[in-house]
């Protein structure tokens, strides 16, 4: 039994150092000063940090990226807790094309939904390529997955059916019943899915480029752009996206392991478990029992 | 009844923006796309023109095939790591267990163009490893080129596992121990355990995680186009160049080429469904 142990921290000790590796290369890489024939850095600086933070268009990129993620995710709050809302509350007939609707996009690779965008938006009556606002559209959709799971999933937890048929048994207006009543309780929920939303985008690169590219530099495009210079330089820009990246999911994980007591929580693993449910119910049956 | 008419009218007004979102940005571009590959060049004249220049275009044809075999070959590579990778985590303590997850979850975060940089700089042609090897004096990694179809592999592999591991290591919860020590008191040795419990009750599992990992890297585009930019024939990075480059413009054939890439992946979601059923016909 001891020897079979020792084969599972071999193989676990090969994956950690497989996924690490790169990681913890590009931050040395970052902090080097001299570095090109020994294991380890033969000196290390901040200068890099220094000159990365004082690069006006690594400060423009990042407001951008930041300018689009608010719009979008923002847009996409707004309009699609009351269309979940309403059409869960009031229109349960027609749930199934709306989960249709809302999943679809994660069916589609981006590459594939810029040309039918290109298509539609460079000519005719709204020529909006090239432009940010293209790319707030196409990030709304991008995220709609994700956001119809996290609402759809509290409203469900908090029963917000029974909830409004009590409030509005109590006289409440139909909104008043939304705003007192749903909303306070499933503010936390939204707030994973929104984050997880902020984090998707921040990494988003196909859109950006083929839509927009160099027109509207984002902090993905600026990336690229600098892939081919300094290599100290472009790692520190790695190294502090990463951070940034780490910090949103580090939350996420936060705040869905006081939710659910479910530590790993993934966006995808959540798709997946949807698509486990579409296609073999049997199984999640299986699985759920613990 | 007339006041509740018209607070349905005012409900079915608040969908309106949703409805013009997912028209605007999510169905009209694909019906366009879908409508758009079946124009001529000239985008007049409607003909089957683009796919007929596909299928009778080697260059075309080898881009969908390097696309099929690179996703293919990650896909079948990220899966076989993660089954036996998920079952090694299992063993430890739930705590180390937390913390592997923790990691995996950590890591599937670093995609496209960060992690191209980062192999870029540890692998590439003055890359740490590749210097060090070169001095050390190892022919290992002489014959090596990241910027070709192993170092993809490579690439796409490494953000494969960590959502492999995210998605297969649940499936192993469903196993339960006393169902081995069932097996066992009825004569069945380990391997029999695996070969008619264990991998029968993980199989949907894997082939949903195939599916997924196969459509994720037919779809990927910003890992290669960091990684080799136009210099390797994928699908993904022919479809840009055709529909959104500085030179030579052909949206018809780029959307020809998109809705090929997309009904690809319907074809695996569709697989999955069908394997799922045959392989759960037993649990209907």
């Amino acid at each position: 039994m001891k020897s079979s142990l020792t084969f599972h921290k071999v193989i676990v000790g090969l994956l950690v150092m497989y996924l690490l590796i790169p990681l913890v290369g590009t931050f040395l890489f970052s902090i080097a000063g001299k570095w090109d024939h020994t294991i380890l850095p033969e000196s290390y600086t901040m200068d890099w940090y220094i000159e990365l933070f004082q690069d006006e268009r690594f400060y423009d990129a990042f407001r951008r990226t930041l300018f689009l993620i608010v719009m979008s995710v923002g847009l996409s709050v707004v309009i699609m807790l009351p269309t979940i809302f309403i059409i869960t509350v009031y229109f349960s007939k027609w749930e199934g094309l709306l989960q249709a609707a809302a999943m679809l996009p994660y069916g589609i690779p981006p590459i594939v939904g810029a040309v039918g965008l290109i298509k539609v938006y460079s000519d005719g009556p709204i020529q909006i390529a090239g432009t940010p606002w293209i790319l707030i559209g196409a990030y709304f959709i991008t995220i709609l997955p994700f956001m119809y799971q996290g609402i759809r999933s509290s409203l469900r937890t908090i029963n917000a059916v029974q909830l409004v048929d009590a409030a509005e048994l109590l006289g409440a207006t139909k909104f008043q019943s939304f705003r007192t009543v749903v909303f306070p309780n499933i503010i936390s929920g939204i707030l994973v899915s929104t984050l997880l939303s902020v984090a998707l985008l921040f990494s988003e690169f196909a859109f950006a480029n083929l839509l927009v590219g160099g027109r509207f530099e984002t902090i993905q495009i600026y990336l690229a752009d600098k892939l081919n210079s300094s290599g100290h330089l472009t790692s520190a820009i790695v190294i502090t996206y990463y951070s940034m990246i780490l910090l949103l999911t580090g939350i996420v994980l936060k705040l869905t392991f006081r939710n659910e007591k479910n530590p790993v929580g993934s966006n995808k693993k959540r798709i997946l478990s949807f698509f486990k449910k579409k296609y073999c119910n049997k199984n999640t049956a299986i699985e759920g029992e613990k | 009844m007339r006041k509740i008419k018209k607070q349905k009218i005012y409900l079915l007004a608040l969908l309106l923006p949703f409805i013009m979102f997912v028209i605007g940005f999510e169905i009209g571009p694909l019906v366009a796309m879908i409508k758009n590959s079946f124009y001529a060049d000239d985008g007049i004249q409607v003909a089957i023109d683009q796919y007929i220049t596909i299928f009778k275009s080697e260059f075309y044809l080898q881009a969908i095939q390097n696309s099929l075999v690179i996703s293919l070959f990650s896909a079948v590579t990220s899966v076989i790591i993660a089954v036996i990778a998920a079952y090694s985590i299992t063993k430890f303590s739930q705590k180390i267990q937390n913390r592997l997850l923790m990691i995996a979850n950590m890591t599937s975060n670093f995609e496209g163009i960060p992690l191209s940089f980062s192999f870029i700089i540890l692998l590439g042609n003055n890359g740490l490893f590749t210097l060090l090897f070169s001095k050390i004096g190892g022919d290992v990694f002489a014959d090596f080129n990241l910027y070709s179809w192993t170092g993809l592999i490579l690439v796409y592999i490494y953000f494969q596992i960590p959502l492999a591991i995210m998605l297969i290591y649940p499936s192993y919860q469903g196993i339960k121990k006393q169902w081995k020590e069932a097996s066992s008191l009825l004569g069945g040795s380990t391997l029999s355990f695996w070969l008619h419990i264990g991998i029968p009750v993980l199989l949907p599992s894997i082939v949903g995680t195939f599916s997924i990992l196969f459509a994720n890297s037919m779809g990927a585009y910003a890992t290669a186009y960091a990684l080799v930019g136009s210099n390797y024939n994928l699908l993904s990075l022919q479809i840009a160049s055709l529909v959104a480059s500085d030179v030579a413009l052909k949206p018809q054939l780029g959307s020809a080429m998109g809705v090929l890439l997309a009904a690809t992946m319907i074809g695996a979601m569709w697989f999955n469904e069908r394997m799922m059923r045959r392989i759960r016909r037993d649990l209907r």
